[in-house]
């Protein structure tokens, strides 16, 4: 038996095991091998179209479709929730073409794709997180040029960017980038986390599990290995902090210490809160866990 | 501007154009009807009215068939109608408020007052190639046509059309977003009846975007949403639908008449933050884009491109007013490009000579 | 290198095109031109020697396309050198820094060196604020505290005599007098041995630029800064040089203390110089 039996015929047509070709998975994997040994640093890599479009996470599905295996356990999350109509689609064609189980639960699961969030409870050393980039380039707030970011990178020439962030804060009274904020990666490279809120990027650092990202219209791969410091750009006497959700509780579990969606009833047009990440909450409502209080750090 | 054809090799063009129905015509396949078009190529039908600037399914599924399918050949055939169509009266300004939806969504929050409606969208299809639809014939057709409508609630009791509020408007109660600045004095721009003078005022600029070649303003957005000049937009509500045309009544005083319906596609793009001036606090910056048809990435580019043309410091093409709208109108920007296959040379002519003589004076 | 010498320039070469083995020998001022009669190359800089010693300003002047401007610049590391070694005191164990890679070369050139260029807009980046330009040279030098940077760029912009509200101003909207400040004070930003001048008082109005070179000979008396000043003007070369190179079609005619060159010029190129200034 091989891996190709696993997926089912389509209109009399059956699909590599994870729908791309053996090739595209080849050159995917030798990129995330070089990626996860230069953390931090982007690898471009072919990145052919896929029945998805661009800028719909195409780069975080190869990645996925590069790794996973016939008894990893999937997970794909949009903005932290499984039933987002985009994670749904994209979880139709994984379960299409390679059969893999599925599930809600983020301790369960062996593979996490997800767009613009990680999940509440930290991962561990056995999960792999994938994250959908759509602008790898951190430096693009500062020089539209490819060819000049790349010198940037390859010089550790970071001054521009440091002066953006000091001209912000003299505009501003502090740093006023919101999503996606830089962060320095192994005291290296300065990447582009996806545009993780700054609530996550704590999760990153110093994490037990691995997290691989893929912009599929831009070509590229990056990774932070387990165990890495991750560091937002801030200044000495500036930390960074993350969102503020004081005095707010999720509307649907009573927890305080998650990121909190601001939604408006659709009928009373009424504003409440609820927990982005809806698999963590539905397991807080169940009783599986118990409701999160206000985070410690951040 | 307009181009005059060559004139001369009058056989020769006669010939290209009987050439041309001829190969339209010489397949085995039945001639194409106008409603065929119409009803099963509605997206193209779309752009080619909004890059006409004609609402009008018939003429501008009339232009795709003489065109054989080519958009902006299509587009400039109904712009020609157009031109020859006697301009009657101006409407009442359209309330998109009042919209009778068929899609709406915001990207700004996960749930809003009267909800995010999907509708017939291909963003979630699987961009795989179909062979199946090789096979259609008349009675797959009909049983899919049957088998949908037997799946259709009851809507007879539904008395009247639900309308949905901006998103915007609620970021604008919360003082998040700018408050309505008031509307200019005196008439919109035409840009039909009198060419752009720059810099342009905001009326003109929209009905430029508006009838934009959609390749075109797309590129131009996309450079602005990669990083050349960024606003960072987030979508805060794209709406697709009808909205009713109404002129003033001839001769009842405050009343209108409605002539009919116009089917176009909105957005409102939520930017960057503005920092605050003198004492106001800071807001979030808004796009406007709007076009004939159901043409979202045409939508959102405008949008796009409406925001980034009101940089306050423009140093990117996108941000450049002149550079945006001087270069995106698909029939001037394709005519010029095909101008280049007429005849040059006594231009080049010219070119050889000087050439040569260079060449002469270094020997 | 000898002891008191921070800068040991040897044999400076740039050329500009594809070059010959006789470019040298058929430029020069012997020959009245930069430009290579064989392969059209310019030799902007033709093997160009010299000590710089601490606490000395260096005047180079020539005329225009002398390549007094090119020799700075090729020590400042905005050109390349096509040829030679440039040494600096207590860097690199004395080795030659010209031939290490470039990200090397930039945090060196943080630490080692400022410039001031004759046109603003070389120097200085007009979409930032003063402040942050001469913050630039502070991050570039890994200082991370807003505070501080904040502190230290307000004092260098006190000590160039730039007043305290223009330091979140845009350097386009200041006077030409006020860039150069600006510029200065970036050039001292990280306290560097060595300050490259290239033709900063020309294009300012005689007023103005008596205060900036009275600024610049404050500065070095206080802080004992080496400096190269380029100049065409003798009067600038005579105000602040101790000694001088005098250049003309890539090459150095004469050099020595100032005022012997000024004086009692040897060359003929110097004495036409000397004698035609005003």
């Amino acid at each position: 038996m091989t891996l190709k039996d696993l997926v089912p015929r389509r209109n009399g047509f059956r699909y590599n095991f994870a729908f791309i070709d053996e090739g595209v998975k080849k050159e995917v994997r030798r990129s995330l091998l070089k990626a996860v040994a230069l953390p931090g640093h982007q690898v471009p890599f072919a990145s052919p179209e896929l029945p998805i479009a661009r800028g719909w996470g195409t780069g975080g599905l190869q990645v996925t479709m590069s790794v996973i295996g016939p008894k990893d356990v999937l997970k794909i999350i949009d903005q932290g929730c499984d039933g987002s109509v985009n994670a749904v689609n994209l979880r139709k064609l994984l379960v299409a073409t390679t059969n893999v189980r599925t599930t809600f639960d983020s301790r369960e699961a062996t593979v996490l794709q997800s767009r613009h969030r990680l999940p509440e409870i930290p991962l561990r050393a056995d999960q792999i997180a994938v994250l959908q980039v759509p602008l790898p380039e951190p430096l693009r707030l500062v020089e539209p040029s490819e060819v000049e970011t790349r010198r940037m990178h390859s010089e550790g020439d970071y001054a521009r960017m440091w002066v953006s962030l000091y001209e912000d804060v003299v505009q501003n009274g502090s740093i006023s980038l919101t999503s996606g904020y830089p962060v320095r990666v192994n005291d290296s490279y300065i990447m582009s986390p996806s545009p993780l809120p700054r609530w996550d990027l704590p999760l990153l650092h110093g994490s037990e599990h691995l997290t691989l990202l893929g912009a599929g219209r831009e070509k590229r791969v990056y990774a932070v290995p387990p165990h890495t410091s991750v560091q937002p750009l801030e200044f000495e006497d500036m930390p960074f902090t993350v969102e503020n959700f004081s005095g707010m509780t999720c509307a649907r579990c009573g927890s305080s210490g998650t990121f909190l969606d601001e939604i408006y009833d659709e009928k009373s047009g009424q504003a409440s809160r609820v927990c982005s990440d809806s698999g963590f909450c539905d397991l807080v409502r169940e009783g599986a866990i118990p409701r999160r209080g206000r985070r410690a750090h951040g | 501007m307009g181009y005059v054809a060559v004139q001369g090799g009058v056989t020769a063009i006669e010939n290209s154009q009987k050439l041309n129905r001829y190969l339209r015509l010489k397949g085995a396949s039945a001639p194409l009807q106008v409603s065929q078009i119409m009803e099963q190529m509605g997206p193209l039908v779309d752009r080619v009215m909004s890059e006409g600037g004609l609402f009008s399914p018939f003429h501008a599924a009339l232009a795709v068939k003489q065109a054989s399918g080519d958009p902006t050949e299509a587009a400039f055939l109904l712009r020609a109608y157009r031109s020859t169509l006697r301009r009657l009266v101006d409407s009442i300004p359209v309330h998109t408020e009042e919209m009778r939806i068929v899609r709406r969504i915001s990207s700004a929050f996960k749930t809003i007052p009267g909800g995010q409606v999907l509708g017939s969208t291909s963003d979630y299809e699987q961009r795989i190639l179909d062979f199946s639809l090789a096979e259609e014939t008349t009675e797959t057709q009909q049983q899919a046509v049957t088998e949908f409508e037997a799946g259709l609630e009851d809507m007879h009791d539904l008395l009247e059309p639900v309308h949905f509020r901006k998103v915007v408007e609620m970021l604008r109660d919360q003082g998040l977003v700018p408050p309505v600045p008031p509307s200019p004095s005196g008439e919109p721009t035409d840009i039909t009846q009198e060419s752009a003078t720059f810099p342009l005022e905001r009326s003109g600029r929209l009905q430029m975007l508006a009838r934009a070649e959609t390749g075109g303003v797309l590129a131009l957005a996309y450079s602005s949403m990669r990083g050349y000049g960024s606003i960072h937009p987030t979508v805060g509500e794209l709406r697709v639908g009808r909205v009713s045309v109404q002129i003033p009544h001839p001769w009842r005083k405050a009343s209108a008449l409605t002539l009919g319906s116009v089917s176009i596609t909105e957005v409102e793009i939520v930017a960057s933050v503005q920092p605050a001036e003198d004492e106001a606090r800071p807001t979030f910056t808004l796009g406007y884009g709007a076009c004939f048809g159901h043409n979202e990435v045409k939508a959102i580019s405008l949008g796009v491109l409406d925001r980034a043309m009101r940089s306050p410091s423009p140093h990117a093409p996108a941000e450049d007013q002149e550079f945006v709208l001087l270069h995106t109108d698909g029939v001037e920007s394709s005519g010029f490009c095909s101008h280049f296959k007429l005849p040059h040379y006594v231009t080049f002519q010219a070119d050889l000579d000087r050439l040569r003589t260079q060449r002469a004076g270094e020997e | 290198m000898d002891d008191g010498v921070l800068l040991s320039v040897r044999d400076l070469r740039k050329r500009y095109g594809p070059g010959c083995e006789f470019c040298c020998e058929l430029t020069g001022p012997e020959h009245s031109t930069n430009i290579c009669p064989r392969c059209g190359s310019v030799t902007a800089v033709n093997s160009v020697s010299f000590d710089l010693k601490e606490g000395e300003i260096l005047g180079v002047v020539g005329e225009s396309g002398s390549g007094k401007s090119t020799l700075v610049q090729c020590i400042y590391f905005d050109q390349d050198a096509t040829h030679g070694e440039i040494r600096v005191s207590g860097h690199g164990n004395g080795d030659d820094i010209l031939g290490l890679p470039r990200s090397t070369k930039r945090k060196l050139r943080s630490r080692l060196m400022g410039m001031v260029y004759q046109n603003p807009l070389r120097g200085l980046r007009m979409d930032i604020t003063s402040g942050a330009n001469v913050a630039e040279k502070l991050l570039e030098a890994d200082v991370f505290h807003f505070a501080r940077i904040r502190e230290r760029a307000a004092a260098l912009l006190a000590r160039t005599e730039i007043p305290e509200a223009y330091i979140d101003r845009f350097p386009k909207s200041l006077s030409g007098g006020m860039q150069q400040r600006i510029q200065i004070a970036k050039a001292l930003a990280n306290n560097p041995p060595l300050i490259l001048l290239d033709e900063v008082t020309s294009g300012l109005d005689v007023s103005v630029q008596a205060r900036v070179l009275d600024l610049i000979r404050e500065l070095q008396r206080e802080l004992k800064i080496s400096m190269i000043v380029v100049s065409h003007d003798m009067g600038v070369i005579r105000l602040l040089a101790d000694r001088t190179l005098v250049m003309k079609d890539g090459c150095v005619v004469e050099q020595g203390l100032t005022d012997q060159v000024l004086e009692d010029p040897q060359h003929s190129y110097t004495q036409l110089l000397v004698h035609s200034a005003l």
